[in-house]
This record gives structure tokens, sequence and C-alpha cells, in this order.
């Protein structure tokens, strides 16, 4: 079983993004199981969601302790919680920064897997004209991860999306995807 | 098909296939989404169903116990303080036999305020007539939502029955689920037995709400006492048919690797699953242990409970809710008072866990499972209640 937990701020589409994810998996004939933490619901609040994916039905019920993967959709969280807590050391830290992977390789000195960092927000901004980063880190999530493919995860996009937005803001998207999947960087 | 939605919107669609005759509801945390995506399909004209958006719970209830003694199929669906404010009506609608289908995604009760996954809601209303099906998955939230129709209105049963699955660990999340195709589900339920008495039926008046005072009260309590015993075969005979259409098996209990086990635990809803992975981590170390999982806890099922626990020798009973003042937690009570007069009986210990929201966590479990070992060795629980997981 695979877990990832995202860090977001509550506005982010943070749990959109966990759901996506997971969404797309069960597609490639996987388990899942995707959910949100809610605290105080309000915008800019720090929240987690999480995404496990499983060849076997899944049926542990709680948060995720000891990610495989953690994504940093928001990096103002870095310092002001661990958001490395509990992260394997043969796992993934993705952060979306416009820094290189080296300046938060540095931040966590003892970890041994791999970090990436991509400018989510800078892309979104770029193709969908809002700060809305989920979808661009979801583009670098799964090129770092190779959880699915951008095969797998395109058409769930626009499936997802096209029930609630116009052509316009799918497009982007799937553009915003493609673009995140490309600038990502790893060490 | 499979599907990837929200166990709320998984409730909401389900709701949508059954497609009640009457949906009286008032939103609330965190089953607001069932009600919502519901009142969404009834806009869209994709069900007929008379949607009432009513001003309080008390208020959907009372809608629809007289929509329900009319012969109409009802559903509503609440949580936390709203089955709570529902409290007055539920014991009504019970005794009226009215067999409303009501959702409950299980929240804690104020004060504090809190939104969280919970099990006093429906433990509160486990003295009020009401039937109760518990969930561990998002499946089988779907499930039982879809059986309940079909037990609580069967003309041998004719209650009311909560459908409840954890609020947010559930509710919030989404899992692979399969569903069934709409005529499917309508072919299984099949229309609503016709009532032998309607409150609509002009042609043969009859008098609803009656008085009974010391002359015939206490032999309605007796008969409605008696009547929850054909309970048990209707589960049973509808969860053989849903098989039959699903390849999916339902009881009324269910075990997991009790053959052999010494020490057992009980579970309820959500963190039965997790029960299950610590279970097999623990069989891996040579540990003999077990899950018992109520999916029925109203009418509570003492034969079983009682079958189910005959090899044990320790058995922990996990109760998301506490009895305040009272001996133990509801759960615990309903398992002790089930095991009381058995000759042989294993030591049985209550752990609160989970309050609120609080995960219950793997590392939690096998705490308890500990708990359950060092209470073979010591010939007892003591203390009787163990609260796990929370600060001293």
């Amino acid at each position: 079983m695979l877990e990832i937990r995202w860090h977001g701020r509550a506005g982010q589409g943070v749990k959109t993004a966990a759901y996506l994810l997971a969404e797309a998996a069960m597609d490639t004939g996987k388990y899942i199981q995707a959910f949100p933490e809610y605290g105080a619901e309000r915008s800019g609040a720090p929240i987690a969601a999480f995404t496990r994916i499983g060849d076997e039905p899944i049926r542990i019920h709680y948060g995720i302790l000891t990610p495989d993967v953690v994504v940093v959709v928001d990096e103002s969280l870095i310092g002001a919680m661990d958001v490395t807590a509990g992260l394997k050391d043969s796992g993934i830290l993705l952060v979306n920064s416009s820094e290189g992977p080296e300046v938060y390789r540095a931040k966590v000195p003892t970890f041994k897997g791999k970090v990436a960092t991509v400018d989510a927000t800078q892309i979104a901004l770029d193709c969908i004209g809002r700060p809305i980063p989920n979808i661009p880190i979801m583009g670098a999530l799964i090129k770092v991860s190779e959880i699915v493919s951008l095969e797998d995860l395109e058409p769930r996009l626009r499936h997802k999306f096209s029930a609630k937005f116009n052509e316009q803001i799918v497009e982007g998207n799937v553009k915003a995807l493609k673009r995140g999947y490309e600038e990502v960087k790893v060490l | 098909m499979k599907v990837a939605l929200e166990t709320n919107q998984l409730i909401a669609l389900a709701m949508k296939q059954i497609e009640p005759h009457v949906v009286a509801a008032y939103p609330i945390t965190p089953s607001t989404e069932v009600v919502q995506e519901f009142s969404q399909y009834v806009a869209n004209g994709d069900v007929r169903t008379e949607f009432v958006p009513v001003e309080s719970e008390h208020s959907a209830m009372s809608a629809c116990l007289a929509a329900s003694l009319s012969g109409a199929r009802v559903m509503t669906a609440t949580a936390s303080q709203g089955l709570a404010f529902m409290w007055e009506m539920l014991h009504i609608a019970a005794a009226s036999r009215a067999p409303i289908v009501t959702i409950v995604a299980n929240r804690a009760l104020s004060a504090p305020i809190n939104i969280h996954g919970d099990h006093a809601d429906s433990m509160g209303a486990r003295d009020t007539g009401w039937l109760q099906l518990w969930a561990e998955t998002a499946q089988e939230a779907y499930d039982n939502t879809i059986q309940a129709i079909k037990i609580a209105e069967d003309p041998r049963v004719r209650f009311p029955m909560l459908v409840n699955y954890d609020g947010f660990t559930t509710s919030h999340a989404v899992e692979t689920v399969e569903i069934l195709e709409d005529d499917q589900v309508r072919n299984f339920i099949g229309s609503i037995p016709k009532p032998q008495y309607s409150l609509l039926d002009t042609e043969h008046p009859t008098s609803f709400g009656v008085l009974a005072l010391q002359d015939y009260y206490m032999e309605f309590r007796k008969a409605q006492a008696e009547a929850y015993k054909n309970v048990k075969d209707v589960v049973l005979e509808v969860a053989d048919a849903y098989a039959k259409l699903t390849g999916r098996k339902y009881g009324i209990l269910e075990d997991y690797k009790l053959d052999d086990a010494d020490v057992v635990l009980v579970a309820m809803n959500s963190a039965a699953g997790t029960a299950k992975d610590t279970v097999d981590a623990l069989r891996k170390e040579g540990k003999k242990v077990g899950v018992l999982k109520i999916r029925l806890f109203r009418p509570f099922p003492v034969e079983e409970i009682r079958e189910a626990l005959k090899n044990a020798k320790a058995v922990a009973v996990m109760d998301r809710a506490y009895t305040f003042g009272g001996p133990a937690g509801p759960l615990f009570e309903e398992v002790a008072t089930a095991m009381v007069n058995q000759n042989q009986k294993p030591l049985l210990g209550d752990f609160v866990t989970g309050l609120g929201g609080r995960d219950i966590t793997t590392d939690e479990i096998k705490q308890i499972f500990d708990t359950g070992y060092k209470a073979l060795e010591k010939g007892a629980f003591e203390p009787l209640v163990n609260w796990v997981g929370v600060r001293e």
C-alpha cells in the first residue's frame, strides 16, 4: 500500500487533488481511499488530506502517520508545522516552490529519500489565471512517484472538472498538469 | 460499476436509486451532502420524490412520520444534535410502526461542539425502538442503505431503521465502491407493502396517536417488544437475497478470525477495519486474536453474540461513546448483559476510544489487545473501563 499525505491551505484544492489521484488509481484497477482532515473550516487554514492506494482492499481508517510521499502544496507551512513527520526514509518530499529542491534538501538533512520542487502556483497563474496549485503539483507528483501515468490521470481530470467548470478552465488545468509534469526538479 | 464518490454522495445516489416517495430533512454536518445532493436530484427532476425542506430536525421527523403512516416510502438523514433533536419523534415513529429509514453519519454530541466521528448520537437512540445497522466501509454503508428499506418495510418488521456510518472518517472519504444499476435497486426493494392501516385511507378511517393509560399501555409495550423477535430473520433473508444479486454477503455480526481466538475485540463501524488489519499483524507474531464486528445493533443480537464469543477467553469491547455516570460504555453494557448468565464466559473489559473524531490507530488497538492478554494473566480486567488514546 502506498500512502500519500497532502499539506496545504483551505482553498488550494488539496482535497480535490487527494481524491483525483485516488480516482485515477482506481481506474487502473487499484483499491483506493482518500479523505481530508477537517478542522475549523475557513479559507487559508492549514488542512491535510490523505490518499491510500493498494492492490488489496484498504481496511485501516485513520490519518496517514508514516507516509511514502508528502506533498506540500503551500510552502509557508514548512517550519510552521512538521510536514515531514513520519515520512519514510525511502519516500518523497514534494514542495510547491519557486526554489530548487536543494533548498528543501538542506532543511531536512536527515531525510534520505527524494526531494522535489515545482513552481505550481506560477504554473497555475499562467494556465488558469488563478493561484490554485493543486493540478500542476499533481503533474509533478505523478512524474516523481510514478503512481499513475499522465495518460491515466488526464482523462480523470477532464471527467472530474468537466462536471464543474467550463472548457477553458478544464483545458487550462490539463495544460497545468502537463507543465507540472515537465517542470518538476528532483534531487 | 465501480465508483469513487464521497460516502455522503454515494448515499444520496442510493437514495436516488431507491426514489422514496417522501424525504423531509434538515441538513447537518457530517451528513449534509446526503440531503444537499439528494435535493439536487429532486430539483433536476431525476426523482419524483416529494422533498420537504423543514425548519428543524424535530419537524423533519414529524413530517416523515405522517408520510410513513400514510403508506409512503420515507427517508431522511441527520447526525449528532439533529438526531438528538428528533428524540421525541423517534419514540413515536417506532411505536407507531412507521418504517422510516434514517441515514446517520455518526457524530459526537455537544458540549463542547465537535463535528467529528463518534457514536454518541445513535447510542443515545438505542432505547427509542429504532432498528440499527452499522457500516465499516463506504460499500457497507451503500449496501446497508438499500437493505434497510427492505428490512424496515417488511410486514413482519415495520419498524424504522437507522443506517449508521462514521462521520468524516467514512462520510467524507472516497473508497472503491461497487454500485448497482437503478433498476436492480428498484427490483430488489420492490414497492412498499401496503400498510394494514393508512392515515389517508378514507374508506377505512382509523385513529392514530391514541391514548392508552393504565388499562392498556403495558400491553402495547409488550406487543412492541415481542415484534422485534421477527427482525433478525428478515435481516438474514434480505441479506441472502442481496448476496444473490451482488455477491456481497452480510450477516447480523461479522466474525474475523474468531474460531481459535483467545482475545477478541468487539467493534462497530470504521474502526473494525483497522482492528482486522491489527489482528493480521498480531497473528504474524503468533497471537490468537480476532474481531467481532456488530452490524445489527438493534435489535441487539444476544444469541449470536453468545455463540460468537463462546470460545473467547478475554473480550475487549470498544466503545466510541460513553454512558456518563453509568458503569461503562453503552456497547460494553449490552455485550456484558448478553453474557451475564452464561456458565462459561470470557473476561470482559471496556475500552473507550476515538471520541470526537480522534483517530483509532493500529497502535491503540494493539494496546487494547495487550491489555486483554494482561487480563488473562491477572484473571480480570482492572480497571473495568479503560480510556485509550487520551491525555491524562
